[in-house]
């Protein structure tokens, strides 16, 4: 008994974050519901699932973009704080003004002083390899040095979750790759990690441990090889085997 | 017409006060209205709140005040016995700041919403993920609008420099106190003289040439860099 409260304990304080019958509705529609997960701290978590089986939803209600219908998510079992937590969206959302004035933002949204928010703008740039394109507009970045700012701006909030959906999802291998140098090193310094990714290679390579979703529901969650090696759940399996299902079909 | 154009090329004097007075109030009722209108069609394109909807309609309506009106109105107010009247502003080019003012406050304000509505559509999730203060929000999205929001300033000057309803009313056009370009050319027209009619009307059309060739030039330049 005192062994199981102990254990108990020592989850709670891993978690970090922790989502209990978590659920969100929408035009009467049932979208996500009864998720019960634990996200551990100063890990990386990966969100695995099929196209609508909820995943950037679930991630949107875990960041607290949107609130939930049912359940709760707490954050060390409080209500999720504001700015210790960033999110890096699929498609980046770049502010009409130049690289460096986009990280400038961020950094005065924080409520940093001029000094410390330039320091933290050209520290970011040199983070990214954006250095040289500093003043140039966010907008004119390929897609891979977008998601790169993208993510080095999550990053100069100081978060201690980042939240990253798809960040991966069309860039090239070299642009993945520098993209998963950006978030390996922000888990490095401790910055736990909550990214949703379709991509087996990318969950091998970065996960600690994967949730993986189907038709709005929890399908199974577990360490990174068991999941992805032995999956229990029958959409698991057969999206580690790449068999072609529907969210009917299980 | 040859006429007109020599009262132009000699910049006759009565032209020049004419025209500088024009341009007085004209800008000034736009800078005003710049200051009440943006802000306030940030707020009611950035954020959702109760009688948001009965904002944006009066607004959209306002946009088409007829100027006679607003001209009837801020004369009933600033009339001696209006409650307003102790001012004694009627019949000076303050009455036609204000009657402009009041004209061209609902363009900017319902097109200034337009477009911060818009580009919040872009930016709202990733300002929520920022947790953005509603201020910082409002600023933001004036800045990046700013070149959009230009244009929105050019359709109140236009409205504002073609306007003579409402600045004839409070204004009377009085010789070399409020007689502007518009209230000119309506009255040199009535009295025959169409060499001063015409002469102002080459001018307001060279004017508004020339803000638009400005506004489009600072657009074209802000598209090149990508902000626009």
């Amino acid at each position: 008994m005192r062994d199981t409260v102990m254990e108990s304990a020592q989850d709670c304080i891993a978690s970090i974050l922790t989502a209990r019958s978590l659920g969100f509705a929408a035009g009467g529609q049932v979208l996500l519901q009864g998720i019960d997960v634990d996200i551990a701290k100063g890990k990386r978590t990966l969100i695995m699932g099929a196209n609508g089986a909820g995943k950037s939803l679930f991630l949107r209600l875990l960041h607290g973009l949107l609130p939930p219908s049912f359940g709760t998510v707490r954050w060390h079992g409080e209500r999720p704080a504001k700015r210790a937590q960033a999110m890096v969206f699929q498609r980046p959302v770049m502010l009409r003004r130049s690289v460096i004035a986009n990280l400038r933002f961020a950094l005065r949204v924080q409520g940093l002083g001029w000094r410390a928010r330039e320091a933290g703008a050209r520290e970011a740039l040199e983070m990214a390899h954006l250095t040289e394109k500093a003043r140039q507009p966010a907008r004119l970045l390929s897609g891979g040095e977008q998601q790169r700012l993208a993510v080095a701006r999550a990053l100069v909030c100081d978060p201690e979750i980042l939240f990253l959906d798809e960040p991966t999802s069309s860039l090239d291998p070299a642009s993945t790759q520098m993209i998963e140098d950006l978030v390996n090193a922000a888990h490095a310094r401790g910055v736990t990690v909550v990214m949703v990714t379709h991509d087996q290679g990318q969950a091998r390579r970065m996960g600690d441990s994967v949730i993986f979703l189907h038709a709005g529901r929890l399908a199974e969650e577990g360490p990174r090889d068991q999941v992805l090696d032995a999956p229990r759940s029958e959409a698991a399996r057969a999206w580690m085997a790449g068999r072609l299902y529907t969210r009917n079909d299980f | 017409m040859a006429e007109a154009f020599g009262l132009i090329l000699r910049w006759d004097r009565e032209l020049s006060v004419i025209v500088m007075l024009s341009l007085q109030v004209t800008l000034s009722a736009v800078a005003l209205a710049c200051l009440i209108g943006l802000p306030l069609g940030a707020l009611v394109g950035a954020f959702r709140f109760p009688g948001r909807g009965v904002i944006t309609v009066l607004l959209n309506a306002l946009m088409g005040l007829p100027p006679v009106v607003v001209g009837l109105f801020v004369y009933l107010m600033l009339s001696a016995a209006g409650p307003l009247g102790v001012l004694g502003l009627l019949y000076t080019p303050t009455a036609m700041i204000i009657a402009q003012t009041i004209l061209v406050t609902p363009i900017i304000a319902a097109l200034t919403k337009q477009v911060v509505e818009d580009l919040h559509g872009e930016y709202a999730e990733q300002f929520a993920s920022f947790g953005v203060t509603a201020r910082t929000r409002v600023a933001a999205l004036l800045w990046d609008a700013r070149y959009s929001l230009l244009t929105v300033a050019l359709a109140g000057f236009g409205r504002a420099v073609a306007e003579v309803g409402a600045v004839l009313i409070v204004g009377g056009n009085i010789n070399h106190v409020t007689r502007v370009m518009t209230t000119t050319i309506a009255l040199e027209t009535s009295k025959g003289n169409l060499q001063l009619a015409l002469a102002l009307g080459v001018l307001l059309l060279g004017l508004a040439v020339v803000v638009n060739a400005g506004v489009m030039a600072l657009r074209v330049s802000a598209v090149r860099a990508a902000y626009a």
